[in-house]
């Protein structure tokens, strides 16, 4: 590679090659896959790009070296924080002219080190958000930093100080509670970017500062991590949701690698061979048919559970076209079906309502009684549970100290084909406290943790593929078939 | 077929300004990455929603170089079969039976097996062995990768990185001339990584209103500026629901189209009920739509009682 830079007709500054090759590694470092001739490829394309035109620099590098909407993501993310220094740099230049042209706007702001009128610089951003001049949010929000830096704020935690430059400035949303002291109501979206750019501001602060980049790796775990509490951004969950659909789509009925056991349709060999004289020489096959399980879900959707509830739902009914049948129920103290909801609602955030507002599974204590789901489930539907049919049940199995009922529970699984348990908490926490996990287990095909998309993916890529788990305890279910 | 063939462009700009000339608006990095992949020789994988222009991306650098394009179509099951080469079964049965007739010599007929029935006259080229062996430098598109098995892309490979085929019986085939290979994707699955490895990356996305109303006054000049800004608005606002199916550029270029005929100015409830079934084709997609974005268009000349549900029905 070093023979690749150091070759004479490259144009880049020396260190450049360094600084691409360090690039790449920062994203291998991130799970990005970037083989040795991929590398190549970005300095043949950079001999031919002027590197100087930041644009076309960082789209050579993309396109060479980030492979997938993913990659991208988090080429984005890397690229500023690589080659933040060059980007600095740029942005003092044009602060120093830009400074000149606000200062209309921030009254008072100019004498040097002076304090920054935080009133003035709050109309001022208000008006940037509103324009959605993008470029002026930008110098606002390092402006911002600066103010509260002089007022001695700075406590050095990005999180913390976003709150406070937030606060400070009495930036809210117009769905909260401001539009107080009759100031205009900012759009979520135009202050969601303004606080990325103030994010990213402070970052870079505190890389400066620093003098070390941040520590990459919790970024990428957060990301994949479920949807857990109701207060999460229900924009998250549903963009979490699409992507999945979209993966899932092709999940459950794909024949890659599929070849091994088909067998031969000799009726169509035999009229193919006509063509030839009646020498077989291309082989029919019979198609496969796609086995399609019958699909029961429960869902615990008391407060601990409810949104990943919601959200493997929406994802199996996303998919209902694997499935022959799909059924959801919903229970905390209570059962209750709530299939309509999702062939009717479209809207995450409003499934996500109704699954809990329609139920009426809430009877007095709002405390979780397996015993009593079990009872009813069994009384109310058990009767269509067969040979091809699957059991989910999503749940933390906390049973708030009432009795399991894990021969009701048995006596399900019995009826069913296949039945699964997916547990939203670690498995670390399985049968500490109220956690009667152990009670279950015995009668289940598989028992799953699920806190992350992954694990999820997996979990539906079984159930899909109607492929037995691979977890399935031999000896059960010997005799007692129908 | 020209043989008005350009040569290598120099600059990402001349790149821009010839798929202009092509009537195919490409942003910055379309067209840069459309500049790389001639002058490094790579192929281009391009992935996006369905209708962003990928495919039209592809006939576009065809017309803007003056190249043919040879177009493979992918769906489930193809094999090299159809996409390589084959043999004439028939025809290589039939020199065998008609050589047998004329020299009835056993050991004759084994030496004509494998000399005289393995050569080009006997093979029935498919789309890439027809973009390699064209003495002309193509644009060969493979589209819809993503709908392929895993051993189709496999077989790819070889012809991606080396521009070449190797048929057991004959040897390689080299290509004589540089093609300029796309690939689609719609993303409805993962493509391996061998493949992307050998292919530039371009995600193409819906464009920005901007580019959208310019591509839309390309496409259909007689459109009124307002109005075309006004349907691009719409538009958007359609994408940004949770649709089956969200609508294309191309189907907004249909939709302007039609706003022509019926003679529009503006779009008003009235109007876009009428002419919704042109961007939407999906029964509860414009169920949804008519709910959502009928209301926020005004009521237009039509009193419509409730949200524009008999638009849908």
């Amino acid at each position: 590679m070093a023979a690749a830079a150091g070759r004479s007709g490259r144009p880049g500054p020396s260190g450049m090659a360094e600084q691409i090759l360090a690039f790449c590694e920062d994203l291998r470092r991130e799970g990005v896959a970037i083989g040795t001739s991929e590398i190549q490829d970005a300095f043949h394309a950079l001999e031919i790009v002027p590197w100087q035109v930041q644009v076309d620099f960082k789209e050579s590098l993309a396109a060479t070296v980030a492979k997938s909407p993913r990659d991208r993501e988090i080429f984005e993310l890397i690229f500023d924080r690589h080659f933040f220094r060059a980007t600095e740099e740029k942005a003092l230049e044009f602060k120093a002219e830009s400074e000149a042209a606000r200062s209309a706007a921030i009254a008072e702001a100019g004498d040097d080190g002076g304090p920054i009128d935080t009133e003035a610089l709050a109309d001022a951003i208000r008006e940037a958000i509103e324009a959605g001049d993008e470029s002026a949010m930008n110098d606002l929000a390092r402006l911002a930093i600066e103010a509260f830096g002089q007022q001695g704020e700075s406590s050095g935690v990005v999180g913390v100080d976003m709150q406070r430059i937030r606060r400070g400035l009495g930036l809210t949303a117009n769905d909260g509670n401001g539009g107080e002291e009759g100031k205009t109501p900012i759009d979520r979206g135009q202050l969601a970017r303004f606080e990325r750019l103030l994010r990213r501001e402070l970052q870079r602060n505190q890389i400066e500062r620093q003098g070390q980049l941040p520590p990459a790796r919790p970024l990428s775990e957060l990301n994949r991590a479920l949807p857990m509490r109701g207060a999460q951004d229900l924009a998250e969950v549903h963009k979490a949701v699409s992507q999945m659909k979209r993966r899932l789509a092709t999940l459950g009925h794909d024949p890659r690698g599929a070849k091994r056991g088909r067998t031969v349709d000799v009726r169509r060999t035999m009229r193919s061979s006509l063509e030839t004289g009646g020498v077989p020489l291309n082989l029919a096959y019979r198609p496969r048919r796609p086995r399609k399980p019958e699909i029961y879900v429960l869902c615990d959707v008391s407060t601990s559970v409810s949104s990943a509830a919601t959200f493997f739902l929406s994802v199996l009914h996303a998919l209902h076209d694997s499935f022959r049948k799909l059924r959801s129920f919903v229970f905390i103290e209570r059962i209750s079906e709530v299939t309509h909801v999702f062939q009717e609602e479209r809207d995450f955030r409003q499934m996500a309502e109704r699954v809990t507002s329609e139920g009426g599974v809430a009877d007095i204590s709002g405390y979780t009684d397996y015993g009593r789901v079990w009872r009813e489930f069994l009384e109310d539907v058990s009767s269509d549970l067969g040979p091809r049919s699957t059991v989910i049940v999503l749940g933390d199995a906390r049973t708030n100290g009432r009795p399991p009922a894990e021969d009701l529970f048995a006596k399900v699984a019995e009826r069913a084909n296949r039945t699964f348990w997916l547990n939203p908490e670690p498995e670390l926490y399985w049968n500490y406290g109220d956690s009667v996990m152990n009670a279950y287990i015995p009668y289940c095909d598989g028992a799953f943790e699920c806190w992350q998309t992954e694990h999820l993916e997996t979990f539906v890529d079984i159930v899909a593929s109607g492929r037995p788990s691979l977890q399935r305890p031999v000896q059960r279910k010997s005799g007692h078939r129908y | 077929m020209s043989s008005t063939v350009t040569p290598l462009p120099e600059t990402p700009e001349e790149v821009a300004a010839a798929l202009r000339a092509a009537a195919y608006l490409a942003d910055d990095s379309t067209a840069l990455i459309a500049f790389l992949a001639q002058r490094l020789g790579k192929p281009v994988l391009v992935e996006g929603p369905a209708g962003v222009g990928k495919t039209e991306l592809a006939k576009a650098l065809a017309r803007s170089t003056g190249r043919e394009l040879v177009r493979l179509q992918c769906y489930e099951g193809l094999d090299e079969a159809k996409a390589l080469y084959e043999w004439n079964y028939r025809k290589q049965l039939l020199q065998i039976q008609a050589a047998a007739s004329t020299r009835p010599d056993a050991a004759e007929t084994a030496s004509i097996e494998m000399g005289e029935i393995f050569t080009k006259e006997f093979l029935l080229e498919r789309p890439l062995m027809r973009a390699i062996a064209n003495p002309e430098p193509v644009v060969l598109l493979i589209d819809e990768i993503d709908k392929t098995d895993q051993e189709f892309e496999a077989m790819l490979l070889e012809l991606l990185s080396d521009f070449q085929i190797t048929i057991p019986e004959m040897g390689r085939i080299e290509a004589t001339t540089h093609p300029i290979v796309v690939l689609t994707s719609n993303n409805s699955r993962e493509l391996t990584e061998a493949l992307k490895r050998r292919c530039l990356y371009l995600w193409l996305d819906y464009p920005s209103s901007e580019r959208e109303i310019e591509i839309i006054r390309l496409h259909a000049p007689e459109i009124d500026e307002s109005l075309a800004a006004r349907l691009v608005e719409v538009v958007d606002m359609i994408r940004e629901l949770d649709l089956k199916k969200p609508p294309s550029i191309s189907e907004s270029i249909d939709w302007a189209r039609t706003l022509i005929l019926m003679g529009a100015d503006d779009i008003d409830g009235k109007v876009f009920r009428e002419s919704l079934s042109i961007i939407i084709k999906h029964r509860t997609d414009l169920e949804l739509v008519a709910e959502r974005i009928g209301p926020r268009l005004g009521r237009g000349s039509d009193p419509s009682p409730g949200p524009g549900k008999n638009g849908s029905r």
